[in-house]
């Protein structure tokens, strides 16, 4: 019965839901755990709450657009930086230098630079999302073999062309690494600056339901939210496998 | 062309030096001469003058000694838990190929997300950010040590089997310096993450430690003394990560 490891794991898993839905049941102050059983069947209740759903289409647009902010910025600055060894050279130690720094120290200067709204969450999540982006391009041009720029360069290949045709294809696995690492970096972001803000947004309501002592919906709130992330990550996971399969060296 | 040699690194060494300076050039014309409002940029002098006199005062201590009680607890947790549940998991493959997966997806997810249920759970004290710094931590220490343990070379434990090891000496002498380097890089990323997520707490709910005494300041819009805290925090965080990455190197190559 237990000949497949992914039996084992659900039976955990369920094993686990079952103490949690008996502890809320019998053990703990309902004020601060619910059981599994009733978060599930409230969620309807937590869409229903008034600013909810609009919460998370806009916390949702902000991952959107942080990503892609993430990666168009992190992916210029890495080819800039990358492709030449002098630039490489300067730049990379200050850019390693600033990934290192818990940025989340600077968090309220975002609130203060770009108000309460999207703008700052955007804005920190790319802060968050970018570094390795640039770091895996940053990688993935300097792991192109001399050989394969120099017999194209011999062959007359233009920059654009060696660009094209030799570095691109090479920093593909690379830079889908990049994305996957960069999203985990949105999402942390993005979800702290939106924890962080109190007075709108996601942040508004984990706050209200906290001071209402109201575990139900709190739990739903983030439930939603960690399928979300889940979602998201899954989807570039998916896409670094894909791209990254065909590379072989 | 790429420069060679030492012409070269000196030339980095100077466009990286003249990067900082532009910048801080930058900071004081823009604070002093371009009239940039204070409350979005103070005056770097008045920064260094409040970052001096923080350290003279000592009153970071008390903020200082609760963050780093915290992080002490939360990495304690997270080491212990995460080896023994780690090393638990490693004995087998089947419960490899069971319980790595989850424990990779459960790490994937911004575990922050949970910090509101810890506040209402623990309160807005110390122990929430103990319980999220112990929760974040845990799991790249979890999956290193099974990595660790899990994926030792066969042949190196049939070896010390058939010269007739005992089950301690083939943990000792087998198992534990294949496993050490892989599990001590874990602690470390446990360590900074949990350090990070700790900060971040106490950025978001708290009644105290480093974290909560920035939001304060930028609350009370006391702009320099708030970049100064920001400073210092910046700064001790980097003397945690090279105190730790020192021990990491050092517990490889004894």
């Amino acid at each position: 019965m237990l000949a497949r490891p992914w039996v084992a794991r659900v039976a955990v898993i369920v094993v686990l839901l079952c103490c949690w839905e008996i502890a809320a049941r019998f053990l703990v102050d309902p004020m601060f755990l619910s059981p599994p059983s009733r978060i599930l069947l409230s969620l309807p209740e937590v869409f229903e709450t008034r600013g909810v759903p609009a919460a998370l289409r806009v916390t949702f647009s902000e991952l959107a657009v942080a990503f892609v902010l993430s990666v168009v910025i992190g992916l210029a600055i890495g080819l800039a930086v990358g492709l030449q060894p002098f630039a490489r050279k300067s730049f990379m130690p200050i850019i390693l230098l600033l990934y290192g720094t818990p940025q989340v120290t600077i968090l309220p200067l975002f609130i203060l630079y770009f108000g309460i709204g999207p703008a700052s969450k955007i804005a920190f999540g790319v802060s968050h999302g970018f570094f390795p982006v640039v770091v895996t391009v940053v990688a993935g041009v300097q792991n192109v073999k001399p050989i394969l720029l120099t017999s194209a360069r011999s062959m007359g290949a233009s920059r654009w062309q060696v660009l094209r045709y030799v570095i691109f294809p090479h920093m593909i696995p690379s830079f889908f690494t990049g994305m996957r690492l960069g999203m985990t970096g949105v999402l942390l972001g993005v979800l702290l600056a939106e924890l962080y803000v109190s007075t709108a947004g996601i942040g508004y309501f984990t706050t209200l339901f906290t001071q209402n002592f109201d575990p139900t919906r709190l739990f739903g709130l983030i439930s939603v939210l960690a399928a979300m992330a889940i979602v998201l990550n899954e989807i570039v996971r998916r896409a670094e496998v894909h791209f990254g399969r065909w590379h072989t060296d | 062309m790429r420069p060679a040699g030492n012409e070269g690194r000196l030339a980095s060494r100077a466009v990286q030096a003249a990067f900082v300076v532009a910048l801080v050039v930058l900071w004081y014309l823009g604070a002093t001469r371009w009239g940039v409002n204070p409350l979005l940029l103070p005056n770097p002098v008045a920064v260094l003058g409040d970052f001096w006199a923080i350290l003279i005062s000592g009153e970071f201590i008390d903020d200082l000694r609760v963050t780093l009680g915290e992080l002490a607890a939360a990495f304690a947790i997270a080491a212990s838990l995460g080896t023994v549940a780690g090393y638990l998991v490693s004995r087998s493959q089947y419960r490899i190929r069971a319980f790595e997966p989850l424990f990779a997806a459960v790490y994937a997810i911004p575990i922050i997300l949970f910090l509101p249920l810890y506040v209402l759970l623990f309160g807005l004290g110390p122990a929430s950010k103990i319980a999220l710094g112990a929760t974040i931590g845990f799991f790249p220490i979890a999956l290193s040590t099974v990595a660790g343990f899990g994926y030792v070379d066969k042949v190196l434990l049939t070896a010390a089997r058939s010269m007739g090891a005992s089950d301690y000496q083939l943990f000792r002498y087998a198992l534990l310096p294949a496993a050490l380097p892989i599990m001590l890089t874990g602690m470390r990323m446990g360590f900074t993450i949990a350090l990070l997520s700790i900060i971040g707490s106490e950025t978001i709910a708290s009644l105290a430690g480093l974290g909560h005494r920035i939001v304060q300041l930028a609350e009370g819009m006391e702009m320099a003394r708030m970049f100064a805290y920001i400073i210092f925090v910046v700064a001790i965080a980097a003397i945690l990560n090279a105190l730790v990455s020192a021990l990491e190197a050092r517990g490889k190559h004894p």
